[in-house]
């Protein structure tokens, strides 16, 4: 066992990936935002992946029970969270047990060996304490009895209880990770002064114990402040960094006020979907009618009628819920009502992993409807995305409309990154299809001719009084009919409208080669792992890789072929069984998609990436 | 609600152009007249008012009346209804629904939209049936009934609208026979000027697969001795003779007839539906003889709109954005140069 030699040259890496683990109460994730948040600040690029249980509180020191955060900084782009850990912090056996197979060898761990008890290592399962028996020869381990020093260190403050006391040790823990780092503790003083404002015996705490684990690390010069990680390249601007569902729901705000229509949120609670509907509530400021719904369904429809009367109406859900939505949003797609539904991915089937992330919902937003019932999907790729492509559902839904499903997932949504920030000002304009007055001979399924979207009369409005509903329509009166070629041309003009959208969307684009041996496809959550993995490559000399990577799923963007052609293979990599792959299959026939599917409820990682890609271009 | 420089409507402008398909000699048919007389007295303009349905028979109903209306999903109406009203509370908003549509598929929402008290009116056709499917028990049928699906007769003890409405908080519900149009018609006028959601159940008899469910009750002949029809401050009185009445005996109701056992005018029950406890409410809508009509609840009350249009102006006041720009550059943000 390496324990805490002391290497005295300063090292000066590109990145380093650290992870925070420990019981689920014992604050971790908070532990791991404020230290991307800093590094952040600092001006790096940082990307960070929370991994915590189900259970709100699992049983103390329990192997399932273990919750992880884990941070990426870098002097240089970052646009993962990271496969392999340079740091290990370790507030407990079980934690150290979980995580250890991430850790490089060689790299350091940090264990609070106050938590290393009889009792803590027989709940993690370990026959004998792996900080004795050598099983850690291979890494550097610094042992700091970390509750003790905490316990020590706030003896003078009063008012507080044994609970408080020692729930205060991760800040412990993030104090000597600051001083490894170069850190300031400032952004955390801040964040202490505005968290616990009435509270100042609690302020005083955490800040002492902050102080006391940057001084520990220092003073007794086990771990010299060796790394320094440098500030990145990024385009100049003001940045914040944001979490994917902050950014989702910030994107619907922004759009709402561009487009001059107030803001309508249908919603029942669902991990990890529901720090949406969180955020929204907040918003009231600016005119944001958010209901919490009775279920599902009640989320949707309320979002449908709000639409019928005049809002930018939407509803967020993970994929259960969308299930539950399924016949709402064909009622939404049969009356042509702008609508965004947004749904978060997470694993499945039925109940599934709900806190973990997949890709797997994609078919159900394509085709989990009765009927012939199409509808746009698109879907964001990055956490700071999330806002665009909240931003561009809301616009494609009133300019067209028809319901939008907005694809994220549990990686990105719970991720953050910095997000340069985006004006209103700087966002494109969102027409919407109202119409004000009566014209002669109006009808409620009239249309644009160019791109099909039926007019939008809401209630309120003096002779537009109209019925609308999900029996069929005459194409012309908008009354029911049953009449057979009607509903032929109904059921296709339908489809028309949706087809004709890719004319109002980016063509899709190729990074590092625009032909060669291979092309690398993917889409939503999945473009950090594998923009990464196909640098990566290239770097090394691969210079005939292409990446291609889909936000527009339906419909497809029109140059989609063009892309496919240079290629002499081609590979779909998806966290499912391949259904993006089927939608290409559908779409381009002549060609062979090879799949790389993961369905572990886990993201990809580097190393697995580029262990396929190299067996495919050799 | 804006009542200024509504034009005189008449029951035509309500009107509209489609072809009624209802069964001939459907209840239904004079409870879409009643609507249609009832509109023109409610102060509303025309362009404002909003009928939403689900599905059933009575979920035509929007496509009959000439304003603004939607068709929507089995059993979902107060779902959409509540977002229109949220979106646009100076709407005039209508339920249309019967009892398989609320109380079955869409039981959830039926309780969940009176225990929110928004102000919307919900007209719930009961007729102790399925139409639509073609005569299958509904969750008001009687127990015994002998259905397409239930042959050997319904195993199944039903709900009563009123009494699930009551216990789900519901601050105003009526019930009217489906032969009784001027009443029927001053109870949606009534329904459109409470505050908070509004329920009326009409006793709609099906003439193809449960004719002469509520006979006994709605006979022309025999009506006035069966059914109780109460208005709010006035005695409890019923009968073609006006002779009967309503006391309170012990903890029943117990129908009565003055000049009998000493019984005068002075000892009925009053009939108070304004009181916030809904104990003498509740054992009116069980009565089975007389049979309660009229307004048997209406308890006034905040709405949802009302909460949510106080907690949106505090926080507007409160709140140092007025732009999203203001939040978005907000907080800790950081400079790259």
């Amino acid at each position: 066992m390496i324990t805490a030699k002391p290497k005295n040259k300063q090292e000066v890496l590109e990145a380093v990936v650290i992870r925070f683990v420990g019981d689920s109460g014992d604050g971790m994730q908070l532990t791991g935002s404020q230290f991307s948040d800093t590094s952040a600040m600092f001006g790096n690029d940082v990307a960070t992946f929370p991994n915590y249980p189900s259970e709100i509180r699992a049983p103390q020191g329990s192997l399932y029970g273990v919750s992880g955060f884990q941070v990426h900084i870098g002097s240089i782009e970052v646009s993962t969270p990271g496969d392999n850990v340079d740091l290990l912090v370790a507030m407990n056996p079980a934690g150290l047990k979980t995580n250890l197979y991430a850790v490089k060898p060689g790299h350091t761990i940090i264990v609070d060996t106050d938590s290393f008890t009889k009792k803590n290592l027989a709940k993690a399962l370990y026959e004998t304490n792996p900080l004795q028996d050598g099983s850690l020869e291979n890494y550097r381990v610094i042992e700091v009895a970390m509750t003790s020093l905490t316990k020590e260190s706030l003896k003078n403050v009063e008012g507080l209880d044994t609970k408080s006391i020692t729930r205060s040790k991760n800040m412990f823990a993030l104090g000597m990770v600051y001083w490894m780092y170069g850190r300031s503790r400032d952004h955390t003083f801040d964040f202490f002064n505005k968290k616990f404002k009435t509270k100042p015996h609690i302020v005083e705490a955490n800040t002492k114990v902050l102080n006391a684990g940057f001084y520990f690390a220092e003073t007794i010069e086990l771990i010299p402040n060796a790394y320094t990680i440098a500030p990145a390249k990024m385009r100049p601007g003001t940045y914040r960094i944001i979490m994917g569902n902050t950014a989702t729901a910030w994107g619907f705000l922004a759009a709402a006020e561009k487009s001059g229509l107030e803001l309508f949120l249908g919603s029942y609670p669902i991990t990890p979907a529901t720090d949406i509907l969180h955020e929204l509530v907040k918003h009231k400021h600016f005119g944001v009618k958010a209901f919490q719904a009775e279920d599902e369904i009640a989320g949707i429809t309320s979002a449908i009628g709000a639409s019928f009367a005049g809002d930018l109406a939407i509803t967020t859900t993970s994929g259960p819920g969308l299930a539950l939505k399924g016949e709402a949003l064909g009622l939404a797609m049969m009356v042509e009502l702008p609508l965004v539904v947004v749904n978060v991915q997470r694993g499945g089937p039925s109940t599934g992993l709900p806190t973990k992330t997949e890709q797997s919902d994609l078919l159900q937003a394509m085709y989990g409807r009765n009927g012939e019932s199409p509808v746009i999907v698109i879907a964001a790729s990055t956490p700071s995305n999330c806002f665009n492509f909240a931003y561009e559902a809301a616009k494609l839904a009133l300019e067209h409309m028809t319901p939008v499903v907005l694809l994220t997932d549990g990686y990105i949504a719970n991720g953050s990154a910095p997000w340069k920030i985006k004006s209103i000002t700087d966002m494109p304009a969102i027409k919407n299809n109202k119409i004000k007055e009566v014209k002669e001979n109006w009808h409620p399924y009239d249309r644009d001719e160019v791109s099909l979207a039926r007019n939008w009369a809401i209630p309120g409005t003096p002779g537009l009084e109209h019925r609308i509903g999900g029996l069929e329509k005459d194409r012309v009166t908008g009354n029911v009919s049953y009449v057979p070629e009607n509903h032929e041309y109904m059921t296709k003009i339908r489809a028309e409208k949706i087809k004709r959208v890719e004319n109002y969307i980016p063509e899709l684009t190729t990074e590092f080669a625009e032909s060669g041996d291979l092309l690398v496809i993917g889409w939503g959550g999945t473009y950090g792992s594998l923009h990464s993995a196909v640098k990566q490559m290239n770097e090394e000399g691969y210079a005939n890789i292409g990446f291609a990577h889909f936000n527009y799923i339906n419909p497809l963007p029109k140059n989609t072929e063009e892309v496919l052609k240079k290629f002499k293979k081609i590979i779909v990599c998806e966290l499912n069984n391949g259904q993006f792959a089927k939608v290409l299959r559908i779409n381009f026939s002549g060609y062979e998609f090879l799949q790389l599917n993961k369905v572990q409820g886990l993201p990809f990682g580097n190393s697995e990436l580029i262990e396929k890609f190299k067996q495919l271009v050799k | 609600m804006e009542t200024t420089a509504v034009k005189e409507y008449t029951f035509k402008d309500f009107t509209s152009d489609q072809e009624v398909r209802w069964c001939p000699g459907c209840d239904d048919y004079v409870i879409l007249r009643s609507m249609q007389k009832a509109l023109p007295q409610m102060g509303v303009k025309k362009e404002d008012v909003v009928f939403i349905s689900g599905i059933g028979c009575s979920s035509r109903f929007p496509y009959y009346i000439d304003s603004y209306g939607m068709h929507g999903i089995h059993g979902r109406a107060p779902g959409i209804a509540t977002g229109v009203k949220l979106a646009n509370p100076k709407l005039s908003v209508w339920v249309i629904t019967g009892d398989g549509d609320s109380l079955a598929i869409g039981g959830n929402h039926f309780i969940h939209v009176l225990r929110r008290n928004i102000n919307l009116n919900i007209v719930l056709f009961n007729n102790e049936i399925y139409g639509l499917t073609k005569g299958q028990f509904s969750p008001t049928s009687l127990v015994g009934q002998k259905t397409k699906s239930s042959p050997y007769g319904n195993t199944q003890p039903p709900f009563s609208p009123g009494e699930l409405a009551i216990g789900a908080q519901a601050r105003f519900f009526a019930r009217i026979g489906g032969n009784t149009p001027k009443e029927m018609t001053q109870l949606f006028i009534e329904a459109e000027k409470f505050k908070g959601t509004s329920l009326i159940e009409i006793l709609q008899n099906c003439v193809i697969f449960n004719d002469g469910c509520f006979t006994q009750y709605t006979d022309k002949a025999i009506r006035e001795d069966k059914q109780l029809h109460v208005e709010h401050g006035k005695p409890m009185i019923f009968g073609i003779n006006r002779d009967k009445g309503l006391i309170l005996n012990g903890l029943k109701l117990e129908a009565v007839t003055i000049g009998e056992n000493g019984i005068t005018k002075e000892d009925l029950l009053v009939h108070n539906a304004k009181e916030q406890d809904p104990t003498l409410h509740q054992m009116l809508v069980r009565l089975e003889y007389p049979l309660v009509t009229g307004i048997i609840r209406s308890f006034d009350d905040v709405t949802l709109e009302e909460r949510e249009d106080a907690l949106t102006a505090q926080v507007k006041a409160n709140s140092k954005f007025t732009k999203t720009d203001d939040l978005f550059f907000s907080g800790e943000t950081y400079e790259v140069k």
